[in-house]
């Protein structure tokens, strides 16, 4: 399978990056070149084999229901969780209007 | 008296521990070292000279009243700027995270203050670790100290400016350059391992899980492990005790105590099984590359191991496996780069959130961040998912399958960590496969999830150093450590870069 600069653009709009015209035009051959290079997997036989989810054994826990169990994860801490925000206003995230 | 930044991790600790000099003078000459080197290496992003006197203080301030200093007291270690330090920047070598100071620290680095070290900075890598060179860093290339000792042959008498690996770079050339004794390292793909192999350090990553992955910039989860660098087997050994174990804030962490890595060290190998895996003496393999193999082979026969041949016979399909995996998490992983919470924002004029969102991304990811996001998406991507992803993970499984195999045979492997030397900087920048490549022998650990060390074994005939690999069977860490304690023991490989920066 290769792509076009068509599915390229799909590809970048589906990820949220802008790309120029001349970036996807550079784009199509190098991600080309790499999606043909992945492709020889297809001619591994598979059949039986389990997609791997867990490369080292394990099972999931589950934390005590208990609120702020780990103060760092917990709440209240509302000026630290805005802290590095670009526009935080009035105790909140600023975005640019979504709601005409 | 000597220089104390000829010392390793467990010289100073034991030095600050009895007295024959106090932390502060560890840290004041090791904070002259980076500020020195910065110029011309590159390695840091941020040098944090306070926080290492600081913590010197405190220890000294210890030793004062007679209370333990820690497993680390008193040493002063360079911080993959791929740890979250509070309020210190923690970009991951991009734009997109220029500025960003968290609000909390990592679990390691935590474990590492706890342990008694203090940082000398914020050390360079490859943007997001996605790299083999640090070539990607926003911050600029970290230049390694060594040169080729004839001036490159290519490049006539002009020293050609070498790659220090990646993407652990800024942590391998801080240590080769004698600017910290020890630093963090995070492996994805081989990004301890490589960088080690190609400045003559040791390094290694442990079994994925061991160290909590809690406060670590996410590339790949699944593969993402942290792990120590530093000059000799024994100085990682105590560093990887000080930064592991279980960590309920990381949901793949390991419950498990953490072994005494140092206390067992042992370079006996007698009844132990070298496996030698026949798939990595690849066609064309360099000459240099292979004479240091076969001579870790001696090596550790003079050891007392018994050396077999192993087949991984699922080995040239690691790398493609690697790099549908690696980019479809991190495209995942970067999703929450987004100009909302943290980070760059930008805004053009009359732009909705969809813009921004764009426009952000665009300007805060580099080229090579930008395509793994492109390559995971699309690997991703309704209609392609099976035909690459799950089959992906499907190679994964018969990957991490051979190396069980494998180790029923055998206790630890020995291979070469990379198929090259370092490379001049520039020289693979233009062709992703190619840069790709460098992690061949790497990458296959890391799918699998195994401990994994680099030991430097000599030098290749223009001067460069050498790695070889040692991966072992999960959790056994110390059956890792021991092998390259042998080979370092044998090797005695002493070669430094001459001091030119």
């Amino acid at each position: 399978m290769s792509v076009d600069t068509a599915t390229v653009a799909r590809i970048a709009s589906l990820a949220r990056i802008k790309v120029s015209e001349q970036e996807l035009e550079a784009m199509v051959p190098e991600l080309n070149g790499i999606l043909a290079w992945v492709e020889q997997l297809g001619e591994v036989d598979v059949s039986g084999v389990e997609p791997m989810t867990a490369v080292i054994p394990n099972t999931l826990r589950l934390r005590q229901d208990v609120i702020d169990a780990d103060p760092l994860t917990g709440g209240g801490i509302r000026d630290k969780v805005l802290a590095n925000a670009p526009a935080a206003e009035h105790g909140f995230f600023g975005v640019p209007k979504v709601i005409e | 008296m000597t220089d104390l930044t000829e010392l390793g991790v467990a010289a100073i600790r034991d030095g600050v521990a009895g007295g024959a000099f106090t932390a502060i003078e560890v840290a004041e000459a090791f904070n002259a070292n980076v500020a020195a080197a910065q110029d011309a290496l590159n390695a840091f992003i941020v040098a944090t000279p306070e926080a290492a006197i600081e913590a010197a203080r405190a220890i000294d301030a210890k030793r004062a009243r007679g209370e333990p200093l820690g497993k680390m007291g008193g040493v002063p270690i360079g911080m993959k700027d791929l740890f979250a330090t509070i309020g210190v920047q923690t970009s991951a070598a991009s734009h997109i995270l220029e500025g960003f100071k968290p609000q909390y620290e990592s679990t390691v680095s935590q474990k590492l203050w706890d342990a008694g070290c203090g940082m000398l900075g914020k050390l360079n890598l490859d943007q997001f670790a996605m790299g083999s060179s640090n070539e990607t860093s926003y911050f600029g290339n970290v230049v390694s100290p060594w040169r080729r000792s004839d001036g490159g042959a290519e490049n006539g008498k002009n020293w050609a400016p070498l790659a220090p690996g990646g993407s652990s770079g800024g942590s391998s050339a801080a240590v080769s350059a004698r600017l910290c004794p020890a630093a963090t390292g995070t492996d994805t793909g081989g990004s301890i391992r490589q960088p080690a192999a190609f400045t003559g350090i040791t390094g290694i990553k442990p079994t994925y899980g061991r160290c909590s992955r809690w406060g670590i910039i996410a590339f790949a989860s699944s593969l993402d492990q942290a792990g120590a660098m530093a000059r000799d087997t024994r100085d990682c050994a105590i560093m990887l005790e000080a930064m592991a174990g279980f960590d309920p804030k990381d949901s793949t962490s390991l419950d498990l105590p953490v072994p005494a890595w140092e206390a067992n060290l042992s370079a006996d190998m007698k009844g132990k099984k070298v496996g030698i895996p026949r798939e990595y003496r690849v066609d064309g393999l360099d000459e240099d590359v292979a004479g240091s193999w076969d001579d870790g082979i001696a090596w550790l026969k003079d050891a007392g191991a018994e050396i077999i041949d192993i087949s991984l016979p699922h080995t040239r399909y690691a790398l493609p496996t690697y790099y549908i995996i690696a980019p479809a998490e991190a495209s995942s992983n970067l999703a929450r780069y987004d100009g909302v919470r943290y980070g760059l924002r930008d805004l053009p004029e009359g732009a909705n959130l969809q813009d921004m969102y764009a426009a952000t991304r665009a300007a805060g990811f580099g080229a090579e961040v930008k395509r793994r996001i492109l390559i995971g998406t699309y690997v991703l991507s309704a209609g392609f998912y099976d035909a690459y992803y799950t089959q992906a993970q499907k190679v994964r499984t018969l990957i991490s399958l051979d190396f069980r195999n494998a180790f029923e045979s055998c206790d630890v492997i020995l291979a070469p960590t990379t198929p090259s030397a370092a490379f001049a900087l520039g020289e693979n920048v233009d062709d992703p496969l190619k840069m790709y490549l460098n992690d061949v022998f790497a990458v296959p650990a890391s799918l699998a999830g195994l401990p994994a060390m680099s030991v430097p074994a000599g030098l290749n005939r223009e001067g460069l150093p050498l790695g070889l690999q040692i991966i072992g069977r999960a959790f056994d860490e110390q059956g890792v450590l021991n092998a390259g304690l042998a080979i370092e023991q044998r090797a005695g490989f002493a070669a430094r870069p001459a001091k030119w920066w």
